[in-house]
């Protein structure tokens, strides 16, 4: 197991295993979209209150999701090639940023798209808009500091304390933000170990969520490809390949 | 060891001394821009004294990106950077020290400003003790917060348009929370809670930044 683990951390290891596996996690993804798609869009019954308009809902909460936890992964996977040195760790958190911020750019814009039929405008001062609008700035920063040095090296471990501190921070500006204003509904998928929606809606919702995180599995994977072949464009192996 | 911060503490305020000029800087961004929003918005009091907490607090957190670039760039050009690297007081302190000597140089002199600008934007003085510990607990963590970034960008060129980038969506809680306490205690309400969220940040950012800005620091000198 471990030493699986070892040879996973090699670049050319990786490249045939992400190779293998991506196009099967793709298609299971497309599958799962699929079926999340049909039971929101057609399954699930209209709302008693926002009638079918809270089917954005199906796309919304799992990009939101995702960019939250694209985000502790990102940092993770940026502290560990901080902390151990270890090259595919710091792609891997250069390979997951853009996925994270398209996340939570698409969160933001069906959150407002969503708000303004329900709460007649696309924008307001939030808890949970603003602390996804701080999430995107964020992750623009980890970008720009990561491709901000000439080597890259450099670059990686410059994002990766970035990112451990916007990790540290994540939680305060998330409170920060509630505290100071609310109109966004509370958390109704999880209250507890009971959750307040009916089991129709909820079903498709977590089919979804399980659809969004294969796809930024997916796409990561094939990110990281692209990103090992620019970072290791001078070695022989890459060479061969291409 | 403590030799060694004392001495590092009087050698950057010397060098701040003889440079009198860069240090007034910021200050007078902080005196500029506040003086702008009347001038931008309607110079009627009562908007200005709604508003007056938001100004004076954003005016603070602009005026600590100025000159923040500098921070440790001269001492990186020059190589004493690289000393403090290789001496034997760590590098966390040595950068807790720089800070708390920025601050002293910036962060303080507008803290004793901002009651000035204040009473220019109409601010009620009873609330003037609360805009005044608000500033004296936040500045110092933008500081740190600034701190980070700067140690993060030394090694590049042109990190002026990055450090905005980085730090201000950081600094967000300690604008709700200076700000929300000064608007509080115009409404005459009890400011304790957002007060005592600040002292903890700062606790936070003092204990936890300094390893940061090391981090950051050594990252940049192995470029």
């Amino acid at each position: 197991m471990f030493t699986w683990f070892h040879k996973l951390a090699s670049p050319p290891y990786f490249y045939k295993f992400a190779q293998n596996v991506a196009p099967w996690t793709g298609w299971i993804t497309l599958l799962l979209l699929a079926a999340g798609l049909y039971g929101g869009l057609w399954l699930a019954p209209p709302d008693y209150q926002q009638g079918d308009g809270f089917r954005i809902i199906y796309i919304h909460v799992p990009s939101a999701w995702m960019s939250m936890s694209g985000y502790a992964f990102m940092a993770i996977a940026a502290g560990i090639g901080l902390i151990w040195r270890m090259k595919l760790a710091s792609a891997v958190a250069a390979a997951a940023a853009p996925l994270g911020a398209s996340f939570a750019f698409l969160a933001l814009v069906t959150g407002s798209l969503w708000g303004k039929p329900m709460w007649g405008t696309y924008w307001v001062w939030d808890a949970r808009l603003t602390s996804e609008l701080i999430l995107l700035f964020l992750y623009f920063g980890f970008m720009a500091l990561n491709r901000a040095f000439s080597e890259q090296r450099t670059g990686d471990r410059a994002s990766a304390i970035l990112a451990l501190v916007g990790l540290v921070n994540l939680p305060i500006i998330h409170y920060s933000v509630v505290w100071w204003n609310t109109l966004h509904q509370g958390p109704t998928v999880f209250v507890g170990t009971h959750s307040d929606i009916s089991m129709r809606m909820l079903v498709p919702l977590l089919v979804m969520i399980a659809a969004f995180m294969l796809y930024f599995a997916t796409f990561v994977m094939k990110r990281l490809q692209f990103e090992i072949i620019r970072r290791e464009r001078s070695t022989a192996w890459i060479r061969e390949l291409l | 060891m403590n030799g060694a911060l004392v001495a590092l503490i009087r050698r950057d305020l010397q060098l701040a001394y003889r440079r009198r000029g860069e240090m007034v800087t910021p200050l007078m961004f902080f005196i500029m821009v506040t003086a702008l929003f009347p001038l931008g918005l309607d110079p009627e009091p009562m908007l200005l004294r709604t508003l007056a907490p938001g100004v004076i607090w954003v005016a603070a957190l602009l005026a600590g990106l100025v000159g923040l670039e500098s921070l440790f760039k001269s001492d990186y050009e020059d190589g004493s950077l690289e000393l403090m690297v290789l001496c034997p007081v760590p590098l966390e302190l040595v950068g807790l020290v720089r800070v708390l000597t920025h601050w002293l140089i910036t962060g303080l002199p507008l803290v004793i400003l901002a009651p000035l600008m204040g009473m220019l934007l109409s601010f009620p003085s009873s609330a003037m003790g609360t805009l005044l510990i608000g500033l004296l607990l936040g500045t110092p963590i933008l500081s740190l917060l600034g701190a980070v970034g700067a140690a993060l960008t030394v090694g590049l060129r042109r990190s002026g348009m990055l450090l905005p980038l980085l730090i201000l969506p950081l600094a967000v809680p300690v604008l709700i929370f200076g700000a929300r306490s000064a608007a509080m205690a115009v409404a005459g309400d009890d400011v304790s809670g957002p007060l005592y969220l600040l002292g903890a940040m700062l606790a936070l950012a003092l204990t936890l930044s300094p390893f940061a800005i090391a981090g950051g620091l050594r990252v940049s000198l192995e470029n």
